[in-house]
């Protein structure tokens, strides 16, 4: 081994020091624009951190690909889903007709809307892919209102930063940033391929977020909540899939 | 000495090229790990846009599945690994990633490339290669000067391998990611869908680990303690060298 020379040791010693000043200041501009996921900590948060953050930083405002009528896939398929429960079941033996869709949290006018309520607001449709994280994928025509108009309607607040939503199934829960809730595509779907949406897709109500995995786009959909923080729900991971062992956010 | 250009103290490998060697080992490793559990939740493989149990796949694995929706033929479900697999798998290609970069701009700065993995300019011929192969063939002894430098086949490997199945890779997995392809979606379109380049993800992966399985038994034969030392302190130990 060489000795190190006094050079070498001032050099280094700066270099550290610029490095642990640098990371500093990245940790507090990560903060200040939202860069950070809410699941990390722990042994992948780097690798998250890192993910989210360059989605972020890149892809905010970009659209999910949307394909010519042609190619909807001819046999979607509709993951397994768990036997529904008893409240579910009697949503549907009387037509969803007192399926409600509660928005709450940092809102000016907490909002409980009625399936019919939502087909009044402007209806859109788009043809998006669902990707599992398994590997398979479909393309179905999505016909509903996006999230952004219900949460103005409700007049979300500023400070609201996430969008938490719960499926009538517990405990089956997500969250997503504002730049995802606020993202056109990302749609309150009713119906799929010109009919109502099948139970086994979601149905009677989805929530469709087509620039990440299929796991983000929670069915059976009855609550919106708005929030500053994610700590105060479940585990404080942002939603149910960390507290599974899966990634908060889904864009990879 | 063998050649008269390196000089006794001179390493057979500089110190960037070994840690961004083992750095992308161990990055590689966990990718594969990862990579198949992720394959066994669904080990069917189409061509296009879409895929699922209801499209006729291009090709499957006859192995068993972590999902019950897959019809493997197999009576048994494997566990769920997905999640940590999933966090690991994108973890150490960001990892991966980093240590390209390294090595890339290490790699031009000091002439590594151009010196050590382009083939010399008197080998850049169909002859130079089919005179190696005979070599091997025939089973003859390296040149000496091999141990000191790589041979034409070996240059072309590793010029493969660097810069055409990494970058490919990269850019097959990146394709894979919903986000990524709402913001560059020439990518996936270029490589025919989505479905396709997750089948070409994979048939890349096993292309390089069919190099890793070669590239390893290489050194086997050449002399594995050595070529092991050389990699790891730098220093090539020309006696041991079975030639």
């Amino acid at each position: 081994m060489k000795p190190i020379s006094r050079r070498r040791l001032i050099a280094t010693g700066l270099a550290a020091t610029a490095g642990v000043a640098g990371l500093a200041a990245a940790d507090r501009l990560a903060l200040r624009f939202g860069l950070i996921p809410p699941d990390h900590g722990g042994l992948y948060g780097a690798g998250e951190t890192l993910t989210y953050a360059a989605q972020r930083l890149l892809t905010s405002h970009s659209l999910a690909r949307e394909f010519p009528r042609t190619m909807i896939s001819k046999a979607p398929f509709a993951n397994e889903i768990a036997h529904p429960g008893e409240e579910f079941r009697r949503h549907q033996a009387a037509g969803f007709v007192d399926w409600r869709l509660a928005v709450d949290g940092m809102v000016a006018h907490p909002l409980s809307l009625s399936l019919a309520d939502l087909r009044r607001l402007p209806c859109r449709s788009q043809i998006t892919e669902v990707v599992c994280e398994e590997g398979w994928s479909y393309i179905a025509e999505w016909i509903g209102t996006p999230l952004s108009g219900v949460l103005r309607e409700a007049g979300i607040l500023p400070q609201a930063r996430y969008i938490v939503y719960y499926s009538i199934e517990h405990p089956w829960w997500e969250s997503i940033d504002m730049a995802d809730a606020l993202h056109p595509q990302t749609f309150l779907a009713l119906g799929m391929n010109d009919g109502d949406l099948p139970v086994p897709f979601g149905g009677p109500l989805r929530l469709r977020v087509p620039r990440q995995l299929g796991y983000k786009s929670v069915k059976f959909l009855v609550r919106l909540t708005a929030t500053d923080s994610l700590k105060r729900f479940g585990k404080g991971l942002g939603s149910a899939s960390p507290e599974a062992g899966y990634a908060w956010y889904a864009g990879i | 000495m063998p050649t008269s250009d390196s000089k006794p103290d001179t390493p057979r490998h500089a110190a960037f090229v070994r840690v961004t060697h083992w750095l992308t080992f161990v990055c590689f490793a966990a990718l594969l790990v990862t990579g198949a559990e992720i394959v066994i939740s669904h080990p069917r493989f189409y061509w296009g846009e879409t895929g699922n149990v209801n499209t006729r796949p291009l090709f499957i694995l006859h192995i068993p599945s972590s999902r019950e929706i897959v019809p493997t033929g197999y009576g048994y479900v494997m566990p769920d690994q997905n999640g940590w697999s999933r966090y690991l798998h994108f973890e150490t290609a960001w990892a991966l990633v980093f240590t390209g970069l390294v090595y890339g701009v290490a790699g031009l700065w000091t002439g590594h490339f151009r010196r050590n993995l382009v083939p010399e300019r008197g080998n850049r011929s169909w002859r130079a290669y089919l005179e190696r192969i005979a070599l091997y063939v025939r089973r003859k002894p390296p040149n000496p000067g091999e141990a000191v430098s790589y041979n034409v086949l070996q240059r072309t490997t590793y010029v493969v391998v660097i810069f055409v199945l990494f970058p490919l890779v990269i850019l097959t997995g990146l394709a894979l990611s919903p986000s990524f392809n709402s913001a560059i979606p020439a990518v996936v379109d270029l490589l025919g869908g989505r479905q396709s380049a997750r089948t070409l993800h994979f048939f890349v992966s096993c292309i390089l680990l069919l190099f890793l399985v070669v590239h390893v038994t290489m050194i086997a034969f050449a002399g594995f303690r050595s070529r092991m030392r050389a990699m790891i302190t730098g220093r090539a130990a020309y006696r041991e060298e079975r030639t």
